[in-house]
Formats: structure tokens, C-alpha cells, sequence
């Protein structure tokens, strides 16, 4: 029982941390509050079902063209609508509230555009629903793949962040955008980039969970909340961070619904949320000051 | 100059107002349409449900009576129907102003109930006071009785949770036994009004037909993993597995019992089962499993309707309160045509009359619809009602349910 436990908790744990990675990148290098964050996973998430309805293309195939067009939405939206707000910002707390309140804007209009195209109804389609057998515990298959794009994607862009010159200079710009200008980084391309990966990361997550999980035009916001949790609970701006945040909020929701009860589950979330940000006010991963 | 533009912006539309009202009022004097009101949720979480159950139905029927020149009155002349629509955006006080803008400024003849119980029951009120019908199909009460008392003018026509809490509580007693089921019940439901109101009621109906329960949890709304509760249920030794869920969780639970490998002879899941994709998207594997609502499969005014309804909205009804919410309007429709415009009347008429709609012959008790499905199941690609078995064209239940097909 316990075994089976841990482990369905690390697959939740998988699609949480899936989730959870693009925003900590677009939050804690780009600067940038997303909250239209969850509605880009809707986007992607419907880009799946409606290639999987009528062409019968595999998600997993989708995965292809999802990302690097994620990569290059999020590259547009912020040139478009994140780059004027960067330029005439005075301090990064001025840019935190002013991207808040357009991407808060921004929200709206993808809600509009997809209540528009797809209307409000229920969205699910079921792909890869297979049992597979994991130390005696059967796991289904489209979740298991949540987890492995988790811990692949999240360990290449770990890997890419602090072993190469292109990742330390996103790093430096996540700690001191103006001590990184200094040196020669091209601040505003590094922001942007951050940005659009945390698009492709996003646009991963809702191809991988529309495999499994019901949605509709409008469900954007749940998941926008739960990877900020995430998040702050993994330190801003750390990939491994938001990564083993995802999983142990997945194991510690199933351990409870499973040995104390499933009506505990969001309790428990965020007890562990205030417990975490009680113990580390920056995070798990948090850098001490910022 | 921005004041400017904003004064002409403002100007221009007052007089649009003045012109709007002006029209409303003459056609309140010599009569060239009727208007019809409604407020329901196009934006926000309601808006899966309503856009299933509510207004696919509220257009297709305008549509007809559109098609048919119009809405019949008593002297046999016909009036096109003029539209009024707000989106409530899920929200009961957005409900409640909409509910009154259509009385006092908008001035509809009929208003047309909302989706949802709460915004039911928001809304009951103020059709009470401005005199309106309320003809509420998708809401789940236990309190009608009471409601219409209160509410001479209000008609609830989906039942109460006791009623097909009591109905599933005999399907499992009977089959229990007959041997088919070793009365051992797993029942897990959401922490969330339809959730809450069916266990209540739930309990004391299992309890009272001497049914175990060996495992009982609630869990939040928003769950999307069950893979803990599944296991539990599994292990706790009961054969029927009931769950009280919303169409995500309903959704969610069927795939992930199959990866368990979970095969309960009796799987009853809640909101959602009922829905044309959930066929769709399980197949064969949806036969056996058994959920509120249902259709008479022999009906061809039933199947009549779901072609209609089909080539006017584009989406499939839902096989539960999709066929009585057209048939509510129906009673309207043919209560207008023998009382006219007058709401007493017509609202008497709804109360006393007999109709003919597409669920057969269809008459309220107590401002009530009573004959309705309180068990359906899916057979043959079809969700067809089970319960009450002496109900006209019920079909025979069949249990236990066979184990779920590999892929």
C-alpha cells in the first residue's frame, strides 16, 4: 500500500512540477507575474484534443509542434505586450505590478478567443489510458509520461542554466538585471527568451495533461494557481525548485488522501505551503535575499 | 478633447436608450413580438453545465417557434419572439440583477429559468415578486414542497437528491438479495452542493435498505487524482462502487479505475455520465454504468428530438435534464397558446393542464414534475432509464457489469 502510494504521488507530483516549471522561469528570470500563465496550457491543451479529433494525430506527436510554438508565443506576447512595460518600468516591484495587470488582461482575451472556438463545454479525450506495471503498482501511462517530461525537461534546463555561458547569463539577469547589463548581457534578449521557454514549458504541460484531465475554455485559472504555489513554495526562479515542490505536494496530497482522508487533500496543500514559507520565507531553492 | 469624445460617446448613447425604450413601449402598446428574457452562464465554471443542458435548448427552441412563424396565442395569430439574453458569469448576483433588469428594463414578457440550483433558488425571489413563472429544470431539490408554497408561480421538474438516492439504494437492496451484489456499498462524493445534497441523502436511503457502507469520503472539488480513493474502495471488500462526482471527476474516476483494474458489479458515477462524450470517449466500456437521468430508447418523439436538437445546436443533448428542459418549454409554449400572455393565467395553466411534449403525456403534481428517471444506464451506446421500473418504457436493468475491456 505504501509503495503503491508513494508512487501514484510522484506521478501527481510529475504533472504538477510540469506545470509549475514555465512560470518560474517567465516569474523569476523574465520578472514577469504571468497570470495568464494557465491559459496558455488551455491553449496547448485544446491544440491536442482538436489534432487528436480530427486528424487522429498522437499527442505525444503534438508534443512536437506544441513546444516550439509555445516557445514562439511567448517570444511574440512579450515583445508585443511585455517589452513596453519592461522599458518604461522604474523598479522591478513597478514591473511586477504592471505585468500582473496586463497579462491579467491578457487572461481575458485567450478566455474569450477559446469560449469563442471551442464554447464552454467539458473537453476531454482519453489517449495512451493504459495500465502500466511500476514495482507491482499499476500506473497509467499518460501520467507516467507527465512525470518523465518533468524530470527531463526540468534536469536539461537545470543543466543548461548552470553548466553553460547562455544559462549563467539568464541566471545573472534573474539575480541583478542591471549589474548583468554591466557586463555585457543583453538583458532585455535574456528576459525574452526566459519568457518564451516558459511558454514552450507550458504549451508541454497542456498537450501532456489534456491526455488525461478534463477541461474547459475557462479552467485556465486552476492552473495557474496551483504552479504558483508551486512556485513560491520552490524558490522563484529554480527549476528544481518548482520540480521537487511538484512532487512533494503529489506525495503528500496522495499519503493523506490515501492513510488520513481525500477530504484533507487542498488542506494539506496549503499547510504545507505556510509551513514551507515558515521555514524558508524564499522557498525551498530560495536564494537568501533578494 | 477626451472629455469631448466622452460627453458624444455618453449623448449618443442615451439616445440609443431613449430609442430602445421608446420601441419597447410601443410595442408593449399594439403587440409586434414576445419578448423572452433569460440570464444564464456562457462565462465561468458554470458554464460546461449550462451550455450542455440549458441553452442549446433555450436556442433550438426559439428557433422552431421562430421557424413556425412565431408563438401561437389563443385567437390563433402568431407573434415572432424577441430574445433577450445576459450572461450571468457564473455568479448569483450577476443572476439576480440580470433576473431584474429583464423585469424593469427590458420589460419580457416570460423569463426563462437559469442553470443550476443555487442560481435557482438565487432567482426564485424576484420571479416570485415581479410575477413571473419559473419553470426550473436543472435544479435538485429535496425542498419543492416547501419551495412552492413559498413560491405560488415556481415549478421544479428535476427532483430532490432523496428521490434517486432512495431509487439506487433499492437497485442495490434488490440485487443484494438476489445474490448479485454482497450489499457492501464504497461511496465516495464531492465536497460541494450536488455532492453534499446526494450523500445526505444517500446514507439514511442505504442505511434504511439495510446496506453496508464500508467506505464513505469526500473530497474537494478540483480533485483530479482518485487513484487513493479507487484503491480503498477496492480493498474495502464492496462490490458496488457509487460515486456523487461533477463531470471532471465523473470523467477522471472512469479512467482511472480502469488503470486499476477496479470492476465493482456496480458503478454508479455522478454529473457528466449522462453526456454524449461520455460514450464517445469510453465505448463499449461505458455499458453497465449507472448514473441519474435517462430516456425512454423506444420514444421516437425523444429520438425525434435529439435529431433536432442536434442539427440546430451542433452538439448532442445530454441524457438526463437535456429532454426536460425543451419539454418546460414546450408546456410554456402550448400554455401561452391556450391563455395568452397573461403570466396568472399561464402559470395557472402550467400548475393545472395536461401537455403533450416530447416526454409523452406531461402533467405537474404540486407545481412538481414527478415522472421522471431517477436511474439510467448505459446499454447499446445508449443511457436509458432503469428506475423507477414501472415507469412507461422503462428498460431492464442489467447487473452485474461486465469487467472492463482492455484497450
Amino acid at each position: 500500500m505504501l509503495v503503491t502510494a508513494i508512487l501514484s504521488g510522484l506521478v501527481l507530483g510529475g504533472t504538477y512540477a510540469l506545470l509549475a516549471m514555465g512560470l518560474t522561469l517567465q516569474y523569476g528570470i523574465a520578472r514577469i507575474m504571468n497570470l495568464a500563465y494557465g491559459e496558455l496550457i488551455i491553449v496547448a491543451a485544446f491544440l491536442a484534443y482538436t489534432l487528436f479529433a480530427t486528424l487522429g494525430l498522437s499527442p505525444v506527436w503534438t508534443l512536437f509542434i506544441a513546444i516550439p510554438a509555445g516557445f514562439a508565443l511567448g517570444w511574440g506576447i512579450y515583445g508585443v505586450l511585455m517589452q513596453p512595460l519592461v522599458r518604461r518600468a522604474r523598479t522591478p516591484a513597478g514591473l511586477e505590478i504592471d505585468s500582473i495587470l496586463a497579462t491579467f488582461g491578457l487572461l481575458f482575451v485567450i478566455q474569450g478567443l477559446l469560449l469563442v472556438s471551442f464554447g464552454a463545454n467539458f473537453t476531454s479525450y482519453s489517449y495512451l489510458n493504459v495500465a502500466v506495471d511500476v514495482f507491482g503498482t499499476k500506473l497509467a501511462a499518460n501520467r507516467l509520461i507527465a512525470l518523465a517530461l518533468a524530470v527531463v525537461l526540468g534536469g536539461a534546463i537545470y543543466f543548461a542554466l548552470t553548466r553553460t555561458l547562455w544559462g549563467t547569463a539568464l541566471r545573472a539577469v534573474s539575480v541583478s538585471p542591471v549589474s548583468a547589463s554591466l557586463v555585457g548581457i543583453d538583458v532585455d534578449r535574456a528576459a525574452r527568451t526566459a519568457f518564451a521557454l516558459g511558454g514552450a514549458l507550458a504549451a508541454a504541460g497542456g498537450v501532456v495533461i489534456s491526455m488525461y484531465q478534463t477541461f474547459t475554455a475557462t479552467s485556465g485559472v486552476v492552473f495557474t494557481m496551483k504552479a504558483l504555489i508551486i512556485v513560491i513554495m520552490g524558490g522563484v526562479g529554480n527549476i528544481l525548485g518548482a520540480l521537487s515542490a511538484g512532487l512533494v505536494l503529489g506525495l503528500a496530497e496522495t499519503l493523506v488522501a490515501t492513510y488520513v482522508d481525500p477530504g484533507l487533500t487542498l488542506a494539506t496543500t496549503y499547510g504545507l505551503f505556510i509551513a514551507i514559507l515558515l521555514w524558508r520565507p524564499t522557498g525551498l531553492f530560495g536564494r537568501a535575499a533578494r | 478633447m477626451i472629455s469631448l469624445k466622452r460627453r458624444d460617446i455618453l449623448r449618443s448613447g442615451v439616445a440609443a436608450a431613449a430609442f430602445v425604450s421608446s420601441i419597447g413601449r410601443s410595442w408593449a402598446q399594439d403587440r409586434k413580438s414576445v419578448r423572452i428574457g433569460y440570464a444564464i452562464s456562457k462565462t465561468g465554471p458554470n458554464a460546461g453545465g449550462a451550455g450542455i443542458t440549458t441553452l442549446p435548448n433555450y436556442l433550438l427552441w426559439a428557433k422552431e417557434v421562430q421557424d413556425a412563424g412565431g408563438l401561437e396565442l389563443p385567437d390563433g395569430s402568431r407573434l415572432p419572439l424577441e430574445v433577450v439574453e445576459y450572461d450571468d458569469r457564473s455568479s448569483a448576483e450577476e443572476v439576480v440583477r440580470a433576473v431584474e433588469r429583464l423585469a424593469n428594463e427590458d420589460k419580457v414578457d416570460f423569463i426563462l429559468a437559469p442553470w443550476g440550483t443555487g442560481f435557482n433558488l438565487a432567482a426564485a425571489p424576484l420571479f416570485d415578486r415581479y410575477g413571473f413563472p419559473q419553470l426550473a429544470v436543472s435544479a435538485v431539490t429535496d425542498k419543492a414542497p416547501q419551495f412552492v408554497q413559498r413560491w405560488k408561480k415556481s415549478f421544479w421538474m428535476l427532483g430532490g437528491g432523496h428521490d434517486y438516492a432512495k431509487a439506487l439504494a433499492t437497485i442495490i437492496a434488490e440485487a443484494s438479495k438476489a445474490g448479485t451484489l454482497n450489499g457492501k456499498v464504497a461511496m465516495v462524493s464531492v465536497a460541494d452542493g450536488f455532492g453534499i445534497d446526494l450523500v445526505t441523502a444517500a446514507r439514511p436511503a442505504f442505511q434504511a435498505a439495510a446496506l453496508e457502507i464500508v467506505y464513505d469520503k469526500t473530497y474537494p472539488i478540483g480533485t483530479s487524482d482518485f487513484t487513493p480513493m479507487i484503491n480503498e474502495a477496492k480493498a474495502s471488500g464492496a462490490d458496488s462502487f457509487v460515486a456523487f462526482s461533477y463531470p471532471p471527476d465523473t470523467f477522471a474516476l472512469t479512467q482511472q479505475s480502469q488503470i486499476a483494474d477496479f470492476n465493482p458489479k456496480l458503478l454508479y458515477l455522478g454529473v457528466g455520465t449522462s453526456f454524449p462524450v461520455y460514450s464517445k470517449n469510453n465505448g463499449a466500456n461505458a455499458t453497465g454504468i449507472l448514473s441519474l437521468g435517462g430516456v425512454d430508447p423506444t420514444s421516437e418523439a425523444n429520438a425525434d428530438y435529439r435529431t433536432r436538437h442536434e442539427a440546430a445546436t451542433g452538439i448532442a443533448p445530454d441524457y438526463w435534464a437535456s429532454v426536460i428542459t425543451y419539454a418546460s418549454l414546450q408546456m410554456l409554449q402550448e400554455a401561452i397558446r391556450r391563455k395568452g400572455l397573461d403570466r396568472e393565467a399561464v402559470a395557472a395553466e402550467i400548475a393545472s393542464g395536461s401537455f403533450e411534449t416530447v416526454l409523452g403525456e406531461t402533467k405537474l403534481e404540486d407545481n412538481q414534475l414527478r415522472k421522471i428517471w431517477w436511474v439510467g444506464q448505459w446499454q447499446n451506446g445508449k443511457f436509458v432509464g432503469v428506475a423507477p421500473g414501472d415507469h412507461a418504457g422503462a428498460s431492464p436493468l442489467i447487473l452485474p457489469r461486465q469487467a472492463w475491456q482492455k484497450a
